[in-house]
């Protein structure tokens, strides 16, 4: 019953409440303009900062996407620079070494064609003229015998001494184009090796068109990066976005290798520092103590690959002396064949430790004993395990280089996230702020509905006051016409 | 350089030494009744001591006693250890362990009596005196417990913090004339122990059941 007090016309719930909304309509006539300006003015408390805050996330957003991409194009700009860098350096060892066997080979082929050209010349060389005795011959040969014997056998005389000679010189002639010939036979080597040298010269000179068109490439993106054009700013965010899932999923596999690696050395440490002891209320200290190894294992690594200036995370390395350079590559290589050392002994002390384990378990299920297995079948596993132990160290140091392109990569893919972020919460901002707004003027407006009726005697009062004050301006000008 | 690695290094000893210190370990004291035919069943004890040795690890303790007419007293407990932290220490310590229970196996006499209640409270001791995080006593009895004339046990008990767990509650052959009796056997000891202040009463008849028991 205490839920119905207000119940004018007991048991009528609709024709109580009528009663009482014609009661309070007058009310709420009068109180119109007072709930008009509440509801404005509720909308502009709520509105105003919600609108506000999302201009100042979308300002955020714009500024942080500014610097995102001057880190961006900062990076790119010194990664394009070592790499033409890189590139210089290439055609400079190019240079170096193929011009400095330059002089040989040019002295090479000048001799080479000088042989050629002597050659030649000897090739050009004919064989000496017929005697000018010839000449005298052929007028005795005019000479007409009319029949003389003496004649006669002169003439046959001298024909056989000038076929002697004829066949004499023709002989001649046959050698030297013989030897001629073989000069010429001579030439082929020397074309050949010619021939190869100016393919190893060709050689040479496209290698370093390749690589000055590579610069060519590589120049042209640096400029477009001192340009800050739009189109270099999406190469570069695709590069690192591409960059960024690359090195996540090898980081992913050298995770697990990680794994692998703590599975190996985990138990032989329980040995060493107890399996007891508690780090938390589920980390064993025995596995942080495996843990702290594969991370010491890892940071030795990123050491080497620094101190070899395959990765740059630390510029400290970096700016080193070489001979320091030196010494510190060297510490850190000990200290890696050391962990791997000790890890290849802890790999053998696991394998002893399961199999002690193994045995006593079995000995605890079964009454009689098992019989050993095969020597063979057991050093397979436990040398597996040995060398496993000893070359995942190795193989971890490699994560230093993803490690680096996820660094770096990070900045460029966690920029553009964040930026997204916010501008989503900007625009979740703005569309509270607009739902607010127009929520307020929806309820001003079903206000008015409720209380239409009194409205509309006052639009009738209005109108007919307007008429009034019409007849009675229209009144003294009916007088003064 | 080398200042701030060994000032680093400083700084981060207390932070190692801060280990939990909290008990990790678990305790376990079982208890055999070899009093009557149960006696009999001393085998089934023996594989539940086999599968604990199994099961437990490094740092945990485990001491195995027999239910007699009187069963308050230290005599009564064949055999206790505490692992070592050492895993292949552990490992030999838990063959040692074996060879004493295969002894007492091979031994075992029925007694006239049971006392349960004694070798509960005398199992509540040891495992306090363990310290360890999880403390939990195993009987394994048909938990009919019978006193002489002389013997008193009807007084509270405290079990506080003790997980007590009933194994191979056989059923005895008036039990099965009238199975409340059964229950109603079951139903005391849980409110008894229940009263003592134990965490859990848990009765296992399917061995396989304690592995999951005592992983939780």
């Amino acid at each position: 019953m205490s839920n119905q007090f207000w119940m004018i016309w007991p048991d009528n719930v609709m024709a109580s409440a009528l009663i009482l909304f014609v009661i309070a309509m007058p009310f709420l006539y009068a109180a119109r303009k007072l709930v008009h300006d509440l509801l404005r003015s509720a909308g502009h408390m709520v509105g105003g900062p919600l609108r506000l805050g999302a201009r100042w996330l979308f300002a955020t957003a714009h500024d942080m996407k500014e610097r995102n991409k001057a880190v961006l194009l900062a990076h790119g700009r010194e990664e394009t620079g070592q790499h033409i860098e890189r590139e210089f350096e290439r055609i400079s060892a190019m240079v170096t070494r193929d011009l400095e066997g330059y002089p040989a080979l040019q002295r090479k082929l000048l001799e080479e064609i000088t042989r050629v050209e002597e050659d030649y010349k000897k090739c050009g060389e004919v064989p000496p003229p017929p005697p000018e005795w010839v000449e005298a011959i052929t007028a005795i040969a005019r000479i007409k015998s009319d029949g003389n014997e003496m004649v006669q056998r002169l003439l046959e005389e001298i024909k056989r001494s000038v076929e002697g000679i004829h066949a004499k010189t023709l002989g001649e002639y046959r050698r030297a184009y013989e030897s001629r010939h073989k000069i010429l036979n001579g030439f082929m080597p020397f074309w050949r090796s010619l021939d190869k040298t100016f393919g190893q010269v060709d050689k040479k000179l496209t290698g370093l068109q390749d690589t000055s068109s590579k610069i060519d490439a590589q120049m042209e993106k640096y400029e477009q990066i001192s340009k800050k054009t739009d189109r270099v700013e999406h190469q570069l965010t695709v590069s690192a976005f591409t960059q960024f899932a690359i090195s996540a999923l090898v980081l992913l596999i050298a995770f697990g290798g990680a794994v692998v690696n703590f599975k190996l050395i985990a138990l032989p440490f329980s040995e060493m520092v107890g399996a007891g002891d508690y780090l938390t209320a589920t980390l064993r200290m025995s596995d942080v103590a495996a843990l702290v190894i594969i991370f010491l294992e890892a940071t030795m690594g990123l050491f080497v690959m620094e101190c070899l200036r395959i990765t740059h995370l630390f510029p400290l390395i970096s700016n080193m002396s070489e001979q320091m350079r030196r010494r510190m590559l060297w510490t850190a290589l000990v200290f890696l064949v050391v962990f791997a050392t000790i890890e290849a002994g802890l790999a053998l002390m696991r394998d002893m430790l399961a199999a002690d384990k193994q045995a006593l378990i079995q000995s605890l299920a079964t009454t009689q004993q098992a019989l050993p297995p095969d020597p063979l079948l057991r050093m397979i596993p436990t040398t597996a395990q040995m060398v496993l132990g000893f070359f995942l160290p190795f193989a971890l140091a490699f994560v230093a280089v993803p490690l680096e392109s996820f660094i770096y990569s990070l900045r460029t893919v966690g920029g553009s996230v964040v930026v997204m972020l916010v501008r989503v919460a900007g625009f979740l901002l703005r569309v509270l702020g607009n739902v607010v707004r127009y929520l307020c003027k929806v309820l001003i407006a079903l206000y008015d509905v409720t209380i239409v009726l009194p409205l509309l005697i006052e639009r009738v009062v209005k109108a007919s006051r307007s008429g009034d004050e019409e007849s009675r301006e229209s009144r003294p000008m009916k007088k003064a016409a | 350089m080398v200042k701030r690695l060994l000032l680093a290094l400083l700084l981060a000893l207390p932070l190692l030494s801060c280990t939990d210190q909290r008990s990790h370990s678990q305790a376990v004291y079982m208890l055999i009744d070899t009093s009557g035919t149960y006696a009999q069943e001393v085998g089934k004890a023996q594989k539940i001591i086999n599968y604990l040795l199994g099961t437990l690890q490094s740092g945990d303790s485990l001491a195995v006693a027999r239910v007699r007419t009187r069963s308050f007293s230290e005599k009564d407990i064949i055999a206790k250890v505490t692992f070592d932290n050492r895993p292949s220490q552990a490992n030999a310590q838990k063959r040692a362990f074996r060879d004493q229970i295969d002894v007492f196996v091979k031994s075992v006499g029925g007694s006239a009596y049971t006392d349960i209640t004694g070798g509960l409270i005398q199992g509540g001791m040891f495992l306090k005196e363990t310290g360890s995080g999880r403390k939990t006593i195993l009987i394994f009895s048909d938990m009919q417990e019978e006193l002489d004339k002389v013997t008193i046990r009807d007084f509270p008990i405290d079990l506080k913090d003790i997980r007590v767990v009933a194994l191979n509650v056989v059923k005895l052959k008036t039990d099965n004339v009238d199975p409340r009796r059964y229950m109603g056997r079951l139903e005391a000891w849980q409110k008894r122990v229940e009263k003592a202040g134990a965490s859990e009463w848990i009765i296992i008849n399917d061995i396989e059941h304690l592995d999951r028991m005592l992983q939780s």
